[in-house]
């Protein structure tokens, strides 16, 4: 559902699976009574998703011996956001916590709620389109964890290669490629409505080439100055509708679910799948042979020129304005030490690496999956931009929703414009934002 | 006034103080929370402060795209359930009541279904009612239909999860119709065999008028749980595909999630009057009838 399921999946990917204790900081056992105790709170959609802080409170504590960590877990999702806003509203946030970057950090009133961190040293090495993220008028206030992933549609490269097809760079050549592997029997666009968050992409994943076309659009959009039911955002999803009327989708797309996609994907029943690179940890684990033929490309724009790549950000670290004194302190030189070259180390060796880094200072291997090598060429020339919810706080709750029944066909595509601009009204009105 | 408290007071066998630790847990966890929920509904609540902006909850919660679908299918799943739950119910309560072999047993298997986890009855249903790999689909296959997409057809979603919601409650609309008709004195049928009637004249005027405080019970109860109906419709479909199984209780609880509390809490409210002005003038004229019997 929703972009809180989007990027709990970010957060799924950017952490590998390996299950371990829960408390990091106790390990090496007694007198800890006179050390400063540090909690930090990390949303889980899984077992074991905590391995990266894990490492990282048990290389921090090594170096400061008087400070301990204890790891916290609670639900993602929308779950989790509710859950976040009760903690930080009645004081028992933990001092350091992971969440979002973007629209959903806004809906956490940031100047009243959270630390300021833009007098810390690292913030310098992040890059410009990480910064706006976590960022109000009065203060920076998050640092990154792990990578950023890149949305479009993720292909086969095998098939491609079978196929003697090339990547599509206009709306009509996807068109044509999609048309030779129906011919050829295979499913050419995979869709899995059965997970309601995964039919979004082809809106969401289409922003770069919204924001290529109208630069400022998104800041319009906030103002309540631009709509989805206009074009060029509209066509988003017309493509939905288009795809779905040429009969591109799978038979068992009405019920198939999120990880059939992925399968369907690495094993080349299904080429085309509109995603972000977030399924790079599903592939690593359940399909290692096959990593390297999957591919990613942007969303392939009406003229060529416009075509770019979504960017989408990775969660943030913040403190709660409830750390004080030492604690404060304490959280920190732990979220510095998470920016530093070792810190680096540490995330590159738990978290699956989905992109680029958000912090400069961080470098990737050589040896990254091909989806990383295409998603960093994108970034390399220049030819991305961020998804929508990292440069406006107006995001809809019904765009899953909405998305499945263009689809499905059971809505055309300019009405579920229309009715997904009705429904991020409530958001910005909740927000308070100027002009709604 | 005051003497008359005090002699009221003398009469009880225990004072009246002993209802406070009762009156304290529903004041607290009930009667506040209530009316401070008629409160947030007029604001705008992030959690964190809650600006009060008057009836504008309303008046969006109103203008809700999804709210007449939404309305539509709450009646439409209330009504299918509660009725199907009354005649389904009154007849096996009949044949249970009646002699049969393995009688016991088959009230055990009858009344199974509601000591199961809703939710886990609608995860279980959902895999077996896959369109694609489903047990239920798999079997018409193999005698040659072709069936349909139980939850995944926007047409036949919200009734095939009324069915299921059906499966599930009937066993205590069957216990509640075996007491009422165990409960029928044995010398009427007694008379009525003298009398040469025959088994439907027995069930129209003997069973069915003296079975009406069963059916009351049945169809209120069964009313109120379908209405405010949510566990199972988002344990199978949440509300899909797309809109087109959302009931109110979908909606309002998608509006919470998004973080609406102001709105969402007006459309709680806006839920309990509405089955308030069903339930309760239904319920007077249930009453009233059967003083009139």
């Amino acid at each position: 559902m929703k972009r809180r399921e989007l990027l709990t999946m970010a957060g799924a990917g950017a952490v590998t699976t390996i299950v371990a204790g829960c408390s990091v900081g106790s390990i090496g056992g007694g007198g800890s009574s006179d050390k400063l105790s540090l909690r930090m709170l990390v949303p889980v959609s899984g077992d074991g998703q905590t391995a990266y802080q894990e490492a990282l409170a048990k290389a921090f504590t090594a170096q400061n011996p008087d400070i301990e960590i204890k790891i916290e877990t609670q639900p993602g999702g929308t779950e989790g956001d509710n859950l976040t806003k009760t903690k930080l509203s009645t004081g028992e946030m933990p001092e350091v916590f992971n969440y979002n970057s973007g629209s959903l950090l806004q809906a956490l009133s940031p100047d009243t709620q959270l630390v300021d961190l833009s007098d810390q040293e690292w913030v310098g090495d992040l890059t410009e389109d990480y910064k706006p993220t976590v960022s109000t008028d009065q203060g920076l206030y998050g640092a990154p964890i792990g990578t950023t992933m890149g949305g479009g549609v993720l292909y086969n490269r095998k098939v491609y290669d079978e196929l003697g097809l090339s990547i599509p760079m206009s709306w009509d050549e996807f068109t044509e490629n999609n048309q030779k592997i129906k011919a050829a029997g295979k499913t050419a666009i995979i869709q899995t409505f059965g997970t309601d968050w995964t039919a979004q992409l082809f809106v969401l994943a289409d922003f770069a080439n919204v924001m290529a076309q109208d630069p400022q659009w998104a800041e319009e959009y906030t103002a309540n100055k631009r709509k989805y039911a206009d074009q060029p955002a509209l066509q988003g999803f017309l493509n939905q509708e288009e795809t779905a009327k040429e009969g591109f989708y799978n038979e068992d797309a009405p019920a198939a679910q999120y990880d059939a996609g992925v399968k369907m994907l690495a094993n080349g029943d299904g080429v085309h799948y509109p995603m972000h690179s977030g399924p790079l940890t599903a592939l690593q684990q359940n399909y290692p042979d096959q990593v390297d033929d999957i591919g990613i490309f942007a969303i392939p724009a009406q003229d060529a020129a416009d075509t770019r790549l979504t960017l989408w950000l990775p969660n943030s670290f913040y403190i709660p304005q409830s750390a004080t004194g030492d604690k404060l302190e304490a959280a920190k030189q732990l979220i510095a030490f998470s920016q530093s070259p070792t810190g680096c180390e540490i995330q590159l060796e738990h978290a699956t690496v989905t992109g680029p880094f958000a912090n400069q200072a961080c470098s990737l291997p050589t040896d990254v999956p091909a989806m990383v090598t295409d998603i960093d060429t994108y970034v390399q020339d220049g030819m991305t931009a961020p998804a929508l919810e990292f440069l406006s706080p107006v995001k809809g709750p019904g765009l899953p929703n909405i998305t499945v029944e263009v689809g499905r066909g059971i809505r055309s595509g300019a009405e579920g414009a229309e009715l997904y601009d009705e429904d991020v009204k409530k958001q910005a009105q909740q927000l308070g934002l100027p002009g709604w | 006034m005051a003497i008359g408290t005090r002699r009221w007071h003398r009469d009880r066998v225990y004072p009246l103080w002993f209802h406070l630790p009762a009156a304290v847990l529903y004041v607290v966890l009930f009667a506040v929370p209530t009316g401070a929920s008629f409160w947030f509904s007029l604001t705008r609540w992030t959690l964190f402060e809650a600006e009060f902006i008057g009836l504008d909850n309303f008046v969006q919660f109103f203008s809700e795209p999804m709210l007449v679908q939404g309305f539509i299918n709450t009646f439409i799943y209330g009504f299918v359930t509660s009725g199907s739950k009354v005649v389904l119910g009154l007849l096996l309560g009949l044949v249970l009541t009646g002699r049969m072999f393995g009688r016991n047993f088959l009230r055990s298997v009858i009344f199974f279904p509601v000591l199961v986890s809703t939710i886990g009855v609608g995860i279980t249903f959902k895999v077996l009612l896959d369109p694609f790999h489903g047990l239920v689909n798999g079997v018409l296959a193999a005698v040659g239909v072709a069936g349909p997409g139980w939850l995944t057809d926007p047409r036949m979603a919200l009734l095939t999860v009324a069915a299921v919601d059906v499966w599930k409650g009937l066993g205590i609309a069957t216990l509640i119709y075996m007491a009422g008709i165990v409960a029928i004195p044995q010398e009427y049928f007694e008379a009525s065999k003298v009398d040469g009637a025959s088994w439907w004249q027995n069930f129209r005027h003997i069973t069915l008028p003296l079975v009406m405080p069963a059916t009351t019970t049945v169809i209120l109860l069964s009313l109120i749980g379908g209405l405010r109906s949510f566990d199972l419709i988002w344990a199978m479909t949440k509300g899909g595909p797309g809109f087109t199984s959302d009931v109110i209780a979908s909606v309002i609880y998608k509006q919470y999630q998004a973080g609406f509390f102001g709105l969402s809490t007006a459309g709680n409210v806006v839920l309990f009057l509405v089955v308030s002005l069903i339930v309760v003038p239904m319920s007077v004229w249930f009453n009233r009838r059967e003083v009139e019997r």
